[in-house]
């Protein structure tokens, strides 16, 4: 039997990781991309433990919620990154100031 | 301690060490693979939890399709990497103060939060017969129908932004016109001259022949 | 018998002289000389009559008094502002002066401004100032009183500086302007204070409740509360010292001597400065009931009939002695004022205003005549060239001393007599004392200057030459007022003979004036003050009532008057002051230049006017200027420029300079941005929780 506060510690670690990890690659935007599905997976395993612990399988239902929008995100992200990088011939996150007021 | 105490603490390592290779990693296409090792490591963890539907969707879809995707994108462009990995200390301080502000908070709220329930057990096991994707399904084919309906929505949408944000013409392409093909007329193709019948010049009389 | 006034008329005789005014001011560019004379003149003269006839239906039919309103103009908070009349005797005597002494000065005009380019103009600023004092006369209530007030101000200002070209004119108008701001601070003041306590601007209403007002104390800070009758009183005073020139507010009148000499009749000595003596009389109710005001508007009295005489004797300018002269015979009306003895002053204002236009005209005919001269030391023996100015302007002084039988004698012998009244009343009261000693010597004074003017102008030996450059005058810039800038080319064709006299458009208002001078003192002394001429339009209370009724019963009928002043103190002053100027002008003429060696010290203080304009200059104008810049400096552009608008601006351009930065448009510093207020909001949420 795990614990809950096991399952949470993971989560946390994982969580962190990803924060790090935007800050570390914040120039890389397929990196950051990926970071990002990290956070969700620390997210939806919160929902899954929780889930699982109190018993009520509406937390699942949840992450499965999670994972679907997270797919669409992935894939219009991608998208947007190809067409920036036919564009510019770059994913440099700096080179991407054009949102400046 | 039990096995799937063990087996949770070596998945959990193995966790926590490919997530932190990802982000450190220089080459992209190990950071996506560090990144499918850690989606399969964690839905290894959710079966230790008996979540096993939401195991297996991660597999499939994170490391089937998501994670696919994204080798296929870093594979196909041609991405300098060493140009962005450059000057990468900057924000080491700041990320190193925030990542442990992070998790500084999450694991008070873990330990000193409990909102009165005992954290240190777990859930317990479910028998032999249950099946956790029957569970699943009564419930999201019921209660959460119409969120499930606009979650399928939500992919189309998706798909379809996608297929029409990437897609593009090129100039020198040649391809069918269907609808030009459809629409045209007899005008467009077929012109009819009207040519006045003109009687030719009559022979030269015979006489002046010798 | 009783007869009522028709407003028409009244509404008639006020606007004629506006609408001539208009007239001749509109088209003043366009009008020939003799249209814009002549409407004018004919509009002040119907003005004249109908006055006469007003005066007349009131003095001789008992017309009832007029009171009325002809136009209500706002009413604001129960405040009614309107335009009315109210006629009674007081205002039927003022009107008849104002415009029979406008009268004279607009055919003398006619004379005496024949070569000056503002000939039209000039004819519509002073139909104006008829206009303005017959508003300020008839008026039935304290806005129009203030409007008519701030009128003639107006118009006294556009005369001073007539001749606009030059520079002395200019600042003599500036500061006639600037010092009768004074005066109507105060005089507003004391129109605030009534509509405070009666929620009335109307006359009626305010004396009514003249009793309910002195039984209140007013809030004054810096005090513990003065009556709230005499802060009104001194407030209106204050006005009336600022329009009527009393010390210490007198210092503009002399310099107003730089406008045309007819102004100097018209305004500064018949009729505008006198506004202030009126407007005292007028609110007699309202004055009656504060003992502390009228011993205020004595002591103002005293001080400015005796000290402004003095001025006089040193003075050499023709004019300026004149003007000196009215500041010291405004003097006196004060005094009578302040002894209640309000219908004195009235008097003693109607026989002033006649004999003393009569001097100025008189002065402006002698520069004329001299040719733009107005220095007394560069005339003399000037009678046999011109027999009716002479003949006049000693008909004028010597009403002006207090001849016996002489108008003048009559007014300034009632005072006289009122100040001693009230000295005898009040024993203790100094400021009683000292204004009798102030009129007592004020009457040497007056008689010592007043032929010193007569001998230095038309007797001893002449000290001009006929041949002489008449530009030497120039270069004395003090002495030349009344030259003309443009004039300077002497167009005027009658430079470099000897003195004549002048046409008949300006000896005839002379000799029209000499008749009321002598006449009017007698004529009227007995009818008007003592068989209740004035009915009741100025009001006593009991204990000055028995005054005037015991001066009334001492002095008798006019010929008893006059022939009782042979008994009188007063007439051998007089008759010392006149000897004095004889010995020391036409016996002695050496004399005076030794004793002024003598006394050089007090010469000096007359000859600086008592500093006045040097405190003024130097210490009320310069520490405003100095206030003016602390706030233009400290206030206006540190604080307000600097500190708010531009710190405004300045701070809104570094808050945005500083968060612009957030906006950088970089991707992963949105992101950052918003870990960073995850973080924190978890934070919050943790801290709050415990």
């Amino acid at each position: 039997m795990i614990p809950l506060n096991w399952l949470l510690l993971v989560s946390a670690v994982l969580f962190a990781i990803s924060v790090a990890g935007m800050f570390i690659n914040r120039k890389n935007l397929i990196l950051l991309l990926m970071c990002v599905e990290l956070l969700l997976l620390a997210v939806n395993f919160n929902f899954v433990a929780f889930s699982r612990y109190l018993g009520d399988i509406n937390g699942q239902i949840f992450v499965f919620f999670v994972l679907t929008v997270a797919a669409a995100e992935s894939a219009i992200g991608l998208a947007i990154l190809v067409v920036l990088f036919r564009e510019r011939r770059s994913i440099n996150v700096e080179d991407l100031s054009t949102l400046k007021g | 301690m039990e096995l799937v105490q063990i087996l949770f603490w070596v998945f959990a390592a193995v966790l926590a060490a490919s997530a932190l290779a990802m982000i450190l990693v220089k080459n992209p296409v190990h950071a996506a693979l560090l990144l499918v090792l850690a989606f399969f490591t964690s839905a290894a963890i959710w079966l230790l939890i008996e979540a096993e539907f939401l195991a297996v969707v991660l597999i499939l879809v994170y490391v089937g399709a998501v994670m696919v995707l994204f080798l296929f994108v870093v594979m196909m462009l041609d991405i300098n990497v060493e140009e962005l990995r450059a000057r990468v200390t900057r924000y080491a301080l700041l990320g190193g103060i925030v990542t442990g502000l992070v998790v500084f908070e999450l694991v008070s709220v873990v330990w000193s939060r409990s909102l009165g329930i005992d954290v240190t057990v777990g859930a317990t096991a479910q028998p032999a017969e249950y099946s956790n994707t029957a569970e699943l399904g009564k419930v999201l084919y019921t209660e959460f129908v119409y969120p499930f309906e606009l979650a399928a929505v939500l992919l189309l949408i998706a798909i379809v932004a996608a297929i029409s944000l990437t897609m593009r013409k090129r100039p020198n392409l040649k391809q069918q016109d269907i609808s030009a093909q459809v629409a045209v007329r007899r005008e467009d193709r077929v012109r009819i001259v009207k040519v006045d019948a003109v009687k030719p010049d009559a022979p030269a009389p015979e006489e002046k022949a010798p | 018998m009783n007869e009522s006034l028709n407003p028409n008329l009244l509404l008639a005789i006020a606007l004629l002289p506006l609408v001539t005014a208009a007239i001749a001011g509109l088209f003043c560019g366009t009008l020939p000389r003799k249209v814009a004379a002549g409407i004018t003149i004919a509009g002040v003269a119907l003005s004249f009559l109908g006055s006469l006839h007003v005066a007349g239906s009131i003095f001789l039919h008992g017309a009832d008094t007029f009171n009325g309103t002809v136009y209500q103009w706002l009413v604001t908070d129960g405040v009614s502002m309107q335009v009315g009349f109210l006629v009674d005797q007081l205002t039927a005597l003022m009107m008849v002066v104002v415009t029979f002494v406008s009268l004279c000065v607009h055919v003398y005009t006619i004379g005496y401004m024949a070569d000056d380019d503002g000939f039209n103009r000039f004819f519509s600023y002073i139909s104006l100032f008829t206009f303005s004092m017959l508003m300020l006369v008839m008026s039935n209530n304290f806005m129009q009183l203030f409007f008519g007030w701030e009128a003639v101000g107006v118009v006294s200002y556009l005369l001073i500086g007539f001749w606009y070209k030059r520079p002395t004119a200019i600042f003599a108008n500036m500061k006639a302007f600037l010092v009768n701001r004074v005066g109507d601070f105060g005089f507003a003041l004391g129109i605030a204070g009534v509509v405070y306590y009666t929620a009335s601007l109307d006359y009626t209403t305010a004396f009514g409740a003249a009793e309910q007002i002195a039984a209140q104390t007013f809030p004054l800070p810096g005090t513990d509360g003065v009556n709230a009758m005499t802060f009104i009183c001194i407030g209106l005073f204050i006005g009336a010292m600022g329009k009527s020139a009393q010390v210490p507010l007198h210092v503009w009148l002399p310099d107003s001597m730089e406008g045309p000499t007819p102004i100097s009749a018209l305004i500064h000595a018949a009729t505008m400065v006198t506004a202030g003596i009126f407007m005292v009389a007028r609110m007699s109710p309202l004055f009656e009931h504060s003992e502390y005001a009228l011993n205020f508007v004595l002591f103002i009295g005293a001080t400015t009939a005796l000290f402004m005489g003095f001025l006089g004797i040193i003075n050499n300018d023709i004019k300026r002695v004149v003007a000196y002269s009215t500041l010291s015979q405004l003097g006196y009306m004060t005094v009578a004022l302040g002894v209640s003895a309000y219908s004195f002053g009235i008097f003693h204002l109607m026989t002033h205003a006649f004999f003393k236009a009569l001097l100025f005209l008189a002065a402006g005919s002698v520069i004329i005549g001299m040719h733009h001269e107005q220095d007394m030391r560069k005339m003399g023996g000037l009678f046999p060239y011109m027999k009716v100015t002479a003949i006049t302007c000693w008909i004028g002084s010597l009403a002006l001393i207090g001849t016996p039988f002489f108008s003048g004698y009559y007014s300034k012998d009632l005072i006289i007599d009122a100040v001693k009244h009230q000295h005898h009343l009040q024993p203790d009261n100094w400021i009683a004392g000292y204004a009798y000693w102030c009129v007592m010597i004020g009457v040497f004074v007056t008689a010592f200057y007043s032929f010193r003017l007569l001998f230095m102008t038309f007797h001893g030996k002449p000290r001009w030459d006929a041949n002489a450059a008449h530009g030497d005058a120039h270069g004395d810039a003090s002495h030349a007022h009344d030259d003309h800038a443009e004039h300077d080319d002497h167009g005027h064709g009658h430079h470099g003979g000897a003195p004549h006299e002048p046409g008949w458009s300006m000896k005839g208002p002379l000799v029209a004036l000499a008749f009321p001078s002598v006449l009017i003192g007698g004529w009227t002394v007995g009818p008007l003050l003592f068989e209740g001429g004035f009915g009741k339009s100025i009001y006593f209370n009991a204990e000055h009532s028995a005054m005037l009724e015991e001066i009334g019963h001492s002095v008798g009928d006019w010929l008893h008057f006059g022939v009782h002043a042979l008994q009188n103190p007063v007439f051998y002053i007089m008759l010392a002051g006149v000897l004095s100027a004889y010995v020391l002008y036409i016996a002695k003429p050496h004399w005076p230049d030794a004793i002024d060696a003598k006394l050089k010290p007090l010469r000096v203080v007359l000859e600086n006017k008592y500093w006045f304009d040097w405190f003024n200059e130097n210490v009320i104008a310069a520490g405003s200027r100095l206030l003016g810049r602390i706030f233009w400096k400290g206030g206006d552009t540190a604080i307000i420029d600097t500190g708010l608008i531009g710190g405004t601006t300045g701070f809104i351009d570094w808050a945005a300079g500083v968060i612009r930065r957030v906006q950088s448009g970089f991707l992963y510093s949105y992101a950052f941005w918003m870990v960073i207020g995850l973080v924190a909001m978890l934070a919050w949420f943790l801290s709050r929780a415990h």
